[in-house]
């Protein structure tokens, strides 16, 4: 089948209107390596580089092509052969996949540097100086873009166990256990929203188990080419959970938890751990999808203008909601983010156009393909402010990033304009807003139950 | 020349290409080439030696004085979602792709038209004559890639055919690049226009092999004020295509009028979850519009008449989005049947609406006969099915029992009258059955026509008739 349903919904064919930059096009690349016609060559490496992982053409894909299986053997097969190979590009790849996201003890610890390179006013004082001009141009580039590191990660916000404050008196039905991912950039960058996961959890009569300290998923590593220490990774996340000792194991980034769910293929023929990887997939749910699941608690407060006329006097705050391809297309999760959003009191929800459209972040896209990330970046952002919104609501800590700078950057007084035109929007991550709505309800109403009325 | 040199480009050719163009409008590379090597069509490729994006009319004008300058053979493509192989290329041939062409230049809602580049993708011109207050019915199932000018080419369809006809209905001019690279304007904005040939419909249907279409002004329609989608459910096909005679009869013509066999709407199902009734042994999907009154006038009637033929349920789609969800839904038949095998061989014979249902049953004898899986959706309202082999295109036995079965639903389908193509054009798939259609004198006719225009058979040979 080769129909070409997919190529309008492909940010690089529309970037480009070529054919190779399509999902049709690469699968004929693809599929002419598979038929002898062709090699792997650079040029063959260069295109699946080029494509962002994004999803979007599965879900146009009546066909059902399994698109992210392709993929991922295509770029394993590009490192494999090594055609994309050069001592710069070998360094980073070792120094990031291999060495820095296997090992999350040391990961934090760079976390930990470069917090106090940010807190402490050195990082300031480097870009006034203009210090950070003698960066390689590449790394000047990246360096505005790196995330700001929270003060505290997940493991000194959150305890390996919780449970409901008041849950054994209230409740009759029996707890759900569940597990959270907490995630690396996620970790460092967010904490927050890991505690929020955790708090509204709590909020819906789940007892919580965070390990403090956690392997990376390995998505970054079967998205770009090392399937070997995705599968190690895979089996080091499932010797620290058992799937069967929970109700649910919980992930709140989309670009995590759509490779997550895939454990079961990744270790199909390894004779330990294939049936556990097999029971993993079953348990991993997303938190949008799994409150959802659960019929989720809706937070009591001012019903939204939306939902009934508001008769408080505080005016609703708006918000529009952009989509993590991972979350809408490599796990098919839309509607569920957008209830938890519509069931928050005091929030207007603005649909923002092309919701489901890459915004360029895609993993490490912004660093190897820089431009079309860019240019991305700036569609998405016309697209949210045309909204009006004061709110984002994002799921994946990459797109959270990029919307944050490029909203920044979109901003930021000019030249020409020298008064900033106007605060950019918050970036946030729907969670966080319900776990505010839980808290705000808890401050009104202090002796109120937490499993609601 | 020979035909060995004919199949590598010469570097005079490419440079004075490149040169004209960019270097970075034309394409030799094998990685960029190789995904130009097909088109919407299933088991046919073939490699070209060159993809050339001109920008503008003048540049498809030398394109095409260049090509004829070197004896290089040039197939014109837009999208490439075509479904009768038409803009598969030739050995060593240019392929001229317009996808960059695509411009929507001028919406006059005084004169109800919209000009357009050849390479405006159909679904962006319906919404720019919707934002209007406009209408553009034609659509193929794969317009929201396929470009105008492809649906020019191949005088394409679509689900409201049955009502508002084809591409052909709604192109009011044309230009047109001949061999020659001569640039010619066909047609005009007057509804009245009988001044001289009209070379205009010559065009539409051509498939590339009398010119290239850079520019289409098409006709627009004053948007229906109201519109209803209904989805009725059968136990048995004769049924169907019973209710669907029976509408006919009554006089009513819908808007679409649509047909899925259960295999069909199960895998569409798996795709779209609308809501599709997996155990229906058929489908109808039908939607009627104009007029709010006519339109309620007509929903109950054909509700009546499809419990009258034994319809199980007959179901109002609640709200408009709903409707599009279904005929988006419809839309994906085609490839959705590729879930069930990985080769989908789609049909697109069309018989007299009278002869649906004497025709289903041969179809379904045909795939007994051969031993082969059919799958069977169309446009039931005007008689253009999509009997649909599913089969792999690896499996060299099963393939030879598929060229069989779609000669006998050719000789079905003549036999009663009927036609080889409803609407994807004859290409290089219907090319060996054309000649038994038209008859003789008729087939030699075209062939006249070809040599008047395109001399030296350059444009897109070998599509059509050799």
């Amino acid at each position: 089948m080769h129909c070409g349903m997919c190529l309008p919904t492909c940010p690089t064919y529309d970037e480009t209107k070529l054919e190779r930059h399509s999902p049709r096009g690469r699968i004929a690349l693809m599929r002419a390596i598979g038929d002898g016609e062709l090699e792997v060559t650079k040029s063959f490496g260069e295109e699946m580089y080029y494509c962002l992982g994004c999803l979007a053409c599965t879900t146009a894909c009546p066909a059902g092509v399994d698109y992210p299986k392709l993929f991922e053997t295509a770029r394993a097969e590009v490192e494999r052969q090594g055609v994309l190979d050069s001592p710069k590009r070998d360094f980073i790849r070792w120094f990031a996949v291999r060495f820095l996201f296997t090992r999350p003890r040391l990961l934090r610890l760079v976390g930990r540097a470069l917090y106090l390179w940010q807190a402490s006013g050195l990082q300031a004082m480097a870009r006034r100086s203009g210090l950070t001009n003698l960066l390689p141009p590449d790394l000047r580039r990246l360096e505005p873009q790196a995330p700001v590191i929270q003060r505290r990660f997940s493991h000194q916000l959150i305890r390996p166990v919780e449970r409901p404050a008041d849950a054994p008196a209230v409740s009759t039905a029996p707890l759900r256990r569940v597990a959270v991912l907490t995630g690396c950039v996620q970790d460092l960058a967010f904490a927050d929203v890991n505690r929020a996961t955790v708090d509204v959890l709590l909020a819906n009569g789940c007892e919580v188990h965070t390990p403090p300290v956690q392997p990376c998923c390995g998505s970054l590593h079967a998205h770009n080419g090392d399937l070997g220490s995705a599968r190690e990774l895979a089996r080091r996340q499932l010797d620290l959970i058992n799937p069967d000792d929970f109700d649910a194991i919980i992930s709140n980034a989309g670009g995590c938890g759509s490779h997550l769910k895939t454990y079961g293929h990744l270790l199909h023929d390894d004779p330990v751990y294939a049936a556990r990887a097999a029971a993993w997939d079953k348990k991993l749910k997303d938190i949008h999808e799994y409150l959802v699941s659960i019929h989720f608690r809706r937070p009591l407060g001012t019903p939204s203008p939306s939902s009934a006329p508001s008769t408080d006097l505080a005016p609703a705050r708006t918000i529009t909601y952009h989509e993590s391809c991972h979350l809408c297309h490599g796990q098919k999760i839309s509607a569920q983010p957008r209830a938890i959003l519509r069931a928050i009191p005091g929030l207007e929800l603005r649909e923002c156009a092309e919701s489901s459209w890459c915004c360029g972040s895609a993993g490490i896209y912004t660093i190897t393909q820089p431009e079309t990330a860019e240019r991305l970046q700036h569609r998405k952002v016309g697209h949210v402010l045309a909204t009006g919104a004061e709110i984002v609501a994002t799921a994946n800590p990459g797109c959270h990033l990029q919307l944050e700078n490029g909203l920044r950057a979109a901003c930021a007084p000019t030249v020409s304009e020298p008064a900033s035109p106007a605060s950019p929007p918050i970036v946030t991550h729907p969670v966080v807003l319900l776990a505010r709505a839980y808290a705000a309800e808890a401050a009104a109403s202090p002796r109120r139950s937490i499993h609601g009325t | 020349m020979s035909t060995a040199a004919a199949s590598a480009a010469p570097a005079a050719f490419l440079s004075a290409l490149s040169a004209r163009l960019g270097a970075h409008r034309v394409l030799t590379e094998r990685e960029d080439i190789l995904p130009y090597g097909f088109d919407g069509t299933a088991a046919l490729k073939q490699l070209p030696a060159a993809v050339a994006f001109p920008a503008t009319t003048d540049d498809v004008a030398f394109c095409l004085r260049l090509a004829r300058e070197h004896r290089r053979p040039v197939v014109t493509r837009g999208s490439g979602t075509g479904l009768s192989g038409g803009s598969l290329p030739l050995a060593g041939s240019l392929v001229l792709c317009l996808a960059k062409m695509d411009r929507i230049l001028e919406v006059d809602a005084a004169n109800l038209t919209l000009r357009a580049e050849a390479g405006a993708i159909t679904q962006k011109i319906y919404e720019a004559a919707d934002a209007a207050g406009l209408f553009y019915p034609p659509d193929p199932g794969s317009m929201k890639i396929s470009t105008i000018g492809g649906n020019v080419a191949e005088n394409s369809g679509g689900l409201r055919g049955l009502k508002y006809g084809v591409t052909r209905d709604y192109v009011m001019g044309l230009e047109v690049v001949l061999a020659d690279g001569s640039v010619c304007w066909l047609g005009s904005k007057c509804v009245k226009d009988v001044a001289g040939y009209n070379l205009r419909d010559l065009f539409v249907g051509s498939e590339g092999t009398l010119g290239v279409v850079t520019q289409v002004l098409l006709k627009l329609l004053p948007k229906p004020a109201a519109r209803q989608t209904l989805l009725a459910t059968f136990t048995a096909m004769d049924a169907a295509a019973a209710a669907v005679s029976a509408i006919i009869a009554a006089k009513i013509i819908p808007c679409t009028l649509e047909f899925l066999d259960q295999k069909t709407l199960r895998c569409v199902e798996d795709f779209a979850k609308v809501g599709l009734p997996r155990d229906a042994a058929a489908i109808l999907l039908i939607e009627t519009d104009g007029h709010p009154a006519a339109v309620a006038d007509e929903a109950e009637a054909i509700e009546k008449l499809c419990a009258a033929q034994g319809a199980s349920s007959v179901k109002r789609a609640a709200t408009p989005a709903e409707a599009v969800q279904l005929a988006t839904a419809r839309r994906s038949a085609f490839s959705a049947l590729a879930r069930l095998r990985p080769t989908t061989i789609l049909e697109d014979v069309t018989v007299p609406r009278s002869e649906l249902a004497g025709m289903i049953r041969a179809v379904e004898a045909i795939a007994q006969k051969h031993q082969l899986n059919i799958a069977t959706f169309g446009h039931f309202g005007d008689g253009n099915l999509h009997p649909t082999i599913l089969t792999d295109e690896r499996d060299h036995a099963e393939m030879h029992r598929v060229e069989a079965a779609f000669a006998d639903i050719v000789e079905e389908t003549l036999k009663r009258g009927g036609t080889i193509t409803g609407e994807h054009g004859v290409g290089l798939a219907k090319k060996p059955f054309l000649k038994r259609q038209l008859g003789d004198q008729s087939y030699e006719l075209l062939r006249l026509v070809k040599r008047a225009l395109d001399p030296e058979g350059l444009l897109n040979p070998g599509k059509i008739f050799d």
